[in-house]
């Protein structure tokens, strides 16, 4: 390839849909359960238990749209997601409470500072799958 | 059949982020600085590469990484200055990620480069999630976008070492609370730097530079 000319990382020029950033996490979280399964030498995933928090702009239904769509030929075919959401959690930066952020006021709601570290809601991993 | 629990533990996107950890070791070896560059379509993103590859091409090595779904209208602006450029078209795609950003430092002269963009796909909510190996996250936001976007989309916010209010010249035809929008950045992220800039005037721009030098300074001593 010559610099500076376009480069097309995938090659097929028409796309049946958006592919959406749930469908990369949902690609991954396949391909994770499934070397799993593998190694425990299983026949079936059953289902795939999954944490995600609020913050990550993961969209669970979207997620399974694409895992029925990707996992069909695979032992993972049927297998049903849970999500378990962990809400937004700060803590303050000065007094150090913990806080739900209100939705336009991320201030301490004792001290009032602003400044603060996310204590919870950037979650996206899998737990535990369930196989036979 | 009985069911059986295996307990995972373990990042969804961990393969991407081992992926991301191989390119910055990859970029760290040629003692570059990548920064990946996002923000809504619009925002300023390609603006703020061209007017910075002007400023720096003299003394610097510059790459770009352009991230588009669709078309290299972008690359082709940035080939114009005579610096070297990747073009990658997501095909639908929202985001980048570490394996796209891998094929394309294939295609880079990396030993004669110091400082590396990477154009992410305009948007504030996918590109967030997907480490791709860069040193720093520089955030864009435009006058015309509000600024109440902080609170909309917390994790780009959240995770940005640097936040450039684009398009200031347009500030007396806009309700923008600029002084709000800091606040609201800072109390997200107290280490966070921002600079009010404009790409079609120039005016800030000095700050963003310098940000830049003392960061290539920075990755020099380590090295």
């Amino acid at each position: 390839m010559k610099l500076g000319q376009p480069f097309h990382h995938h090659q097929e020029t028409k796309t049946a849909f958006l592919k959406m950033h749930e469908y990369s996490i949902t690609q991954s979280l396949l391909e994770l359960a499934l070397a799993k399964a593998n190694e425990a030498k299983a026949s079936r995933i059953t289902r795939i238990n999954l944490v995600i928090g609020e913050m990550s702009g993961v969209v669970a239904e979207c997620v399974q749209t694409y895992f029925d769509l990707l996992s069909r030929e695979t032992i993972a075919a049927g297998a049903g997601l849970s999500f378990e959401k962990r809400p937004t959690e700060l803590r303050c930066c000065r007094c150090e409470t913990i806080f739900s952020p209100g939705e336009l006021d991320w201030a301490c709601p004792e001290c009032h500072e602003v400044g603060i570290e996310i204590v919870s809601g950037r979650e996206c991993y899998m737990e535990s799958i369930e196989v036979t | 059949m009985a069911v059986k629990v295996i307990t995972i533990g373990e990042e969804i996107l961990g393969a991407n982020e081992a992926k991301a950890r191989g390119n910055q070791k990859r970029l760290d070896q040629n003692g570059i600085l990548a920064a990946n560059i996002m923000s809504s379509p619009g925002s300023g993103k390609t603006s703020l590469i061209l007017r910075t590859i002007r400023h720096f091409k003299a003394k610097l090595g510059i790459a770009v990484i352009e991230g588009d779904v669709a078309s290299s209208i972008d690359a082709e602006k940035v080939n114009k200055l005579g610096v070297a450029v990747i073009q990658i078209n997501t095909a639908g795609g929202c985001h980048l990620d570490a394996n796209m950003i891998e094929q394309a430092l294939d295609n880079l002269p990396l030993e004669k480069t110091d400082l590396l963009f990477i154009e992410n796909v305009g948007n504030l909510i996918c590109p967030v999630e997907f480490a791709l190996g860069e040193h720093r996250r520089a955030v864009i936001l435009s006058l015309p976008e509000g600024d109440d976007k902080p609170h909309k989309y917390p994790a780009m916010f959240a995770d940005a070492d640097v936040v450039l209010v684009n398009k200031i010249d347009l500030k007396p035809y806009l309700n923008f609370n600029l002084d709000a929008f800091i606040k609201k950045v800072t109390g997200m992220n107290p280490k966070v730097k921002i600079f009010p800039v404009s790409c079609q005037t120039g005016e800030g721009l000095d700050g963003w530079f310098s940000w830049l030098e003392a960061e290539l300074k920075g990755k020099d001593t380590r090295k």
